[in-house]
């Protein structure tokens, strides 16, 4: 089947929000460099940094490629409308419990989005995305292994780890928000879409919370946090990116 | 291969990683292809060990000034993700090296890489496996840090990607 404009449509709707999704989760996450609870903490969530702002630009790389601006000029020069992250990246670092389970759900589910995407059919995608899976596997390792810990730790840390899940698992649907062109990325086989990516999470993720001696809210109960994706983004995201830009709205051509 | 690929396979083994001085990028397995353009310039494709590694640029730059000391004017480096590194790709010398550096170098792998695989890395000073690890982050993505519970060191270890 031959790709159609709607078909490169969705294909660039599809690297914008997982390239968004990078750069700005892996801002926050270097956010701890320098205030993780322990050292190899600090270190933990400053390489997770490094990988994603590295994965972020080797996305937006791909943009380029599709005719979009150069990855310079599209991390720094948009406004938050203009981003398609989910709310989940962009909340600040709040306390470490918060932070530890935005990892866990958002590690998860970029870790399935590049295991089916090893097999899109285009491949330049499926390249990079072969290769993310390698990195991230260390990063969901890191989350599980805290998530244990501290499900199985004090009655402080049992209770904190509860309750950053319990208002954490709504934005963390927000991740899943159905793009406007599922059926496009679908039949071609480029993606096999946000609903199937939700589905094979919770099955991931269920028994791993469980096995810490926690537990997913209902989902039926609870309202995914949609948004991020057509740019309506909470008032964390413009302060951000005032911050990651200010050099290079001071001098664009700046080199160090 | 033809000789003056072969030749410039062999001058790239000068060229070695900025952060772990005895291992060759050749040895590291990030060279991926070398060919001829038209213009009889030569073409060295690369391909990141991590995506956000910041020492690519500065080996494609290695990689050109190498190029150009063997007289080629216009040589072209570029990287891509044709070929995924992984870990495997490391040659037997270049895990040799790894450790001559006192770094303990990636056990081959299957792919599948678990937590436990990191969990009694060999002590890179004194041999012992009774090590432990103490985080799989480390100064630089591709290292991991342990300790060794038998000759009381605290060491590195390059990490399997798998």
């Amino acid at each position: 089947m031959e790709l159609t404009e709607k078909h490169v449509e969705g294909l660039k709707e599809l690297l914008y929000k997982m390239a968004d999704d990078q750069l700005i989760i892996g801002h926050r996450n270097s956010e701890w460099t320098g205030l993780g609870p322990l050292l190899e903490e600090d270190i933990a969530f400053s390489s997770m940094a490094q990988d994603k702002i590295g994965q972020a630009h080797a996305l937006y790389e791909l943009l380029e490629q599709l005719g979009e601006q150069d990855p310079d000029t599209v991390a720094f020069m948009r406004n938050d409308t203009q981003f398609h992250c989910c709310q989940l990246a962009e909340l600040p670092i709040g306390e470490f419990d918060f932070s530890l389970i935005r990892q866990f759900f958002f590690d998860h589910a970029e870790a399935l989005r590049f295991e089916m995407l090893q097999n899109s059919i285009f491949e330049p995608l499926a390249m990079v995305a072969r290769k993310f899976r390698g990195e991230v596997k260390y990063h969901t390792m890191h989350a599980d292994i805290w998530l244990k810990q501290l499900g199985h730790g004090t009655e402080e840390s049992k209770t904190r780890m509860q309750n950053a899940i319990n208002e954490t698992f709504g934005l963390a649907l927000g991740i899943f928000e159905p793009g406007d062109y599922e059926t496009e990325l679908q039949e071609v086989g480029i993606f096999a879409g946000e609903a199937a990516l939700q589905a094979a999470w919770l099955e991931k993720i269920s028994p791993i919370v469980q096995q810490a001696g926690l537990r997913l809210p209902d989902i039926s109960e609870v309202t995914p946090a949609y948004g991020g994706r057509k740019g309506i983004h909470t008032p964390h995201l413009q302060p951000l990116l005032d911050e990651m830009t200010e050099v290079f709205r001071i001098d664009p051509a700046a080199d160090w | 291969m033809t000789e003056r690929e072969q030749g410039i396979w062999h001058a790239l083994e000068s060229v070695k990683d900025p952060e772990i001085p005895p291992l060759s990028i050749v040895d590291l397995g990030i060279v991926t292809r070398i060919e001829f353009l038209e213009n009889e310039q030569p073409k060295v494709t690369l391909t990141p060990t991590f995506s956000g590694c910041p020492a690519l640029k500065m080996m494609e730059q290695m990689v050109a000034d190498k190029l150009r000391e063997l007289g080629y004017t216009h040589p072209e480096v570029t990287t891509t993700f044709e070929v995924q590194w992984n870990s495997n790709m490391i040659s037997e010398k270049g895990l040799a090296a790894l450790k001559q550096h006192g770094l303990a170098p990636p056990p081959r792998h299957d792919g599948y890489i678990e937590l436990d695989v990191l969990s009694d890395t060999p002590c890179p000073l004194c041999g012992s496996r009774n090590t432990t690890l103490q985080t799989p982050f480390g100064p630089t993505l591709c290292r991991s840090m342990h300790y060794c519970n038998h000759c009381k060191n605290a060491f590195e270890a390059f990490k399997p990607v798998g």
